[in-house]
């Protein structure tokens, strides 16, 4: 019988459990927030905790000293991912480059741009977007239309890209671009660009509000703006391939189960207060997915630590994750009589608010809860 | 970590049940033939008795040595006591008591019913009614956790004391009521077992068994859908199947994983954590999962000529069996909240 997943037990060694007691001691002196905040958790960006993070040697752990990184352990990297995640520590500001940004440069870069890039990044002090997403091409990522156009020294860039997280407040964006129209063909032609986004003339960039009224989405405009040749990563043509490596760093990290995890803090408070059968039972379930979640997510940290691919099994954390963090609001609307707030009423109320109308997108980002079923099932050999 | 002798016991278990656990046998099991051929290979091959030393007969491993053999038991549907046998025969040498051959079994499964175990004479005596006793009608032998001298005590019975009153589960394996009136015990010593051991090391082996069941419910899904033709083309070509079949996937692996986890736990100390999370993470599995795997096979699925109900109607039973997963989720519950809010993931993380 063909096993169709390896999620193979891991036990996390004990100088990642020792870096844990650290963590949590940095968290405590350096991050004191209301739960509401906390609920926030990888959508807050604040470059001040991200420089004091660089300081403790908590980015780019896993990368060569050479770069300015730490040479340590997937495992670690990992405790440190899920501390600052079951914090709510806000991460923005250097995860992304963390995540998949820096690595991607360290695979596919070249040795000026990482020279150029990977130690600021590790001080916390640069700060990544990703220039994926357009107007016409959500999920169907390999349709993007933005030009990068050949010319002296570099390239010329006409399009739009959208759902640029923090673009406004970032310093890069590794970017995809077309660079050849390969008739029937829109897997090819395309290439990565590190954009420089606070230098490159040519860049709009004009804040989308977020249904809760919100600004962290983007709407990057670029008309004529220069990539000079150095910006580019990797060969041209290259990027497709380069741009699912990257999707795969996105999707294989802790923060795929924990988006609600203040909510569920918040619930076990309630229920702790006056507990009856049906509180229990209620956060017996939830508990159950949560320690099972953590087990298949710290799994997966384990199977990269061992140099393995993990793209099926990282998918498969992120769809049923996505599914359990967005059931947290419907237990609370089943258990208790509150009603979700803004900026009034008890802790429990606005981190329902809050979690509420961020929910839809847990599905959405980094890969829709479609194209991720999409993967599992070619995994699972049906396409 | 004796991942030699896993993959031995993996190997040994595989090649056994795809030879032996045919279609034929587990439907000539559910009209009340005990398949003797199979047992006897089980016994042979080493599978019984994992946990119990080489000395005493055993295979000498661990816990998660132990969850290959009850996860395939699962998976390929076995009509056999190996889990209540594994367990069993795991609670006799925690006491020092010597593991007799043959089936055994477990009892009493629900966790509100108590046997008592007396002193008489020079031995002990034993007395109390209980019901869903696994394959009690075949087993040989039947070990009892109770209270004696106000310790946790082990008991070995031979069921030919018992009275035994004849029922079976959805998947008509056996789930009998035995009554001891006062009736001899074969051996009974003192244990550092918790006074709950049948309860919670059956609910943990049941979460391990519905996993294997799911994988089942998984791979003859996937073999269906691409095998099954219409609108002329494979239906696993059609997006709605592979999303279920994706949601499917996720399940298997949350129910496995939740299942391993606890038997790796009972390697350590106290899985009484992890055993309510597969147990509550494994049922849940089990109602979806089944009910994915019948939606794709269609009416076929839900003959009995084919061969998923094996798979479904057992997953229905287990997951009541050893404890619902309400039950279990009310227990899990009560002791996260019990800690507070701000311990739940330092306890997670501790575990």
């Amino acid at each position: 019988m063909p096993a169709v997943f390896r999620f193979a037990l891991n036990d996390l060694p004990p100088e990642a459990e020792s870096l844990r007691a650290e963590v949590r001691e940095f968290l405590q002196k350096e991050f004191s927030a209301a739960p509401a905040r906390r609920a926030r958790s990888w959508g807050g960006f604040d470059r001040e905790f991200s420089r004091r993070v660089g300081a403790r040697g908590w980015i780019g752990m896993t990368w060569p000293k050479k770069y300015g990184g730490h040479e340590r352990s997937f495992l670690e990297r990992y405790v440190v991912m899920e501390e600052m995640l079951a914090a709510g520590a806000p991460v923005s500001a250097h995860w992304v480059a963390d995540r998949q940004s820096g690595p991607l440069l360290l695979r596919f870069g070249t040795e000026a741009q990482r020279q150029r890039i990977l130690p600021g990044v590790v001080r916390g002090e640069l700060a990544f977007a990703i220039g994926m997403s357009e107007p016409d091409s959500g999920s169907d990522l390999a349709s993007i239309r933005t030009r990068a156009t050949r010319t002296d020294g570099g390239y010329l860039v006409n399009g739009t890209k959208v759902w640029t997280s923090n673009a406004h407040l970032s310093d890069y964006a590794i970017s995809l671009f077309r660079t050849e129209v390969v008739p029937d063909k829109k897997h090819e032609g395309l290439t990565q660009f590190l954009v420089d986004l606070r230098n490159t003339k040519g860049i709009a960039i004009r804040p989308i509000i977020d249904l809760a009224g919100k600004h962290h989405f983007n709407e990057v405009n670029f008309t004529d703006a220069f990539v000079p040749d150095d910006a580019r990563v990797g060969n041209e043509g290259d990027g497709w391939k380069q741009v699912t490596t990257e999707l795969g760093f996105e999707r294989s990290g802790p923060e795929r189960y924990l988006s609600s995890i203040s909510l569920i803090r918040e619930l076990v408070r309630e229920v702790s207060a006056h507990p009856d059968d049906r509180g229990a039972e209620a956060i017996g379930r939830m508990v159950a997915s949560l320690a099972t979640l953590r087990q298949m997510s710290t799994s997966v940290a384990g199977m990269l630590q061992a140099g393995e691919t993990v793209n099926l099994e990282a998918a498969a954390v992120k769809d049923v994750g996505t599914t359990f963090e967005q059931s947290i609001p419907e237990l609370a609307h089943a258990l208790l009589d509150i009603e979700p707030t803004l900026n009034s009423g008890s802790d429990l109320q606005q981190v329902l608010g809050y979690i509420t109308q961020t929910a839809p997108s847990f599905s959405l980002r980094g890969g829709t809860r479609e194209i991720l079923r999409g993967i599992i099932a070619r995994g699972l050999g049906l396409r | 970590m004796s991942t030699d002798l896993r993959g031995l016991l993996s190997d040994t278990v595989t090649r056994l049940f795809t030879d032996l656990a045919t279609k034929e046998l587990i439907e000539a099991a559910e009209k009340g033939t005990w398949p003797d051929k199979l047992w006897r290979a089980l016994e042979e091959g080493g599978l019984t008795l994992p946990l119990v030393s080489d000395a005493a007969g055993g295979a000498g491993g661990t816990w998660l040595d132990a969850h290959v053999v009850v996860r395939a038991s699962g998976r390929y549907t076995a009509p056999v006591p190996l889990a209540e046998t594994i367990i069993a025969g795991w609670l006799l040498s925690r006491a020092g008591l010597e593991v007799p051959f043959g089936p055994l079994t477990l009892a009493p499964v629900h966790r509100d019913e108590r046997l008592t175990l007396t002193r008489s004479g020079g031995g002990v005596t034993v007395s109390g009614r209980a019901t869903r006793v696994p394959w009690a009608r075949d087993a040989g032998h039947i070990v009892t956790v109770a209270e004696l001298d106000g310790r946790p005590t082990i008991a070995l019975i031979a069921r030919g004391v018992a009275t035994v009153e004849e029922d079976r589960n959805l998947a008509l394996e056996p789930r009998d009521t035995l009554e001891f009136r006062a009736a001899p015990t074969v051996a009974a010593a003192p244990a550092d077992v918790p006074s709950d051991a049948i309860y919670l090391y059956g609910a943990m082996a049941r979460a391990a068994q519905m996993a294997g069941a799911l994988e089942a419910c998984l791979v003859q899904s996937v073999r269906y859908a691409t095998e099954r033709k219409q609108f002329g083309r494979p239906i696993g070509s059609f997006q709605a199947i592979q999303q279920n079949l994706a949601v499917l996937a996720g399940h298997v692996a949350a129910a496995g994983m939740a299942a391993e986890c606890a038997f790796r736990a009972a390697d350590a100390d106290d899985p009484r954590f992890e055993v309510a999370v597969a147990k509550v993470r494994a049922g849940e599995a089990a109602g979806i999962g089944a009910g994915i795997a019948h939606q794709t096979h269609g009416a076929i699925g839900f003959t009995y000529e084919h061969s998923l109900h094996f798979a479904t109607r057992r997953l229905w039973s287990w997951r009541a069996e050893f404890g619902s997963e309400s039950a279990w989720a009310r227990e899990l519950g009560r002791s996260v909240a019990a800690r507070g809010a701000d311990a739940l993931w330092s306890d997670l993380t501790a575990r």
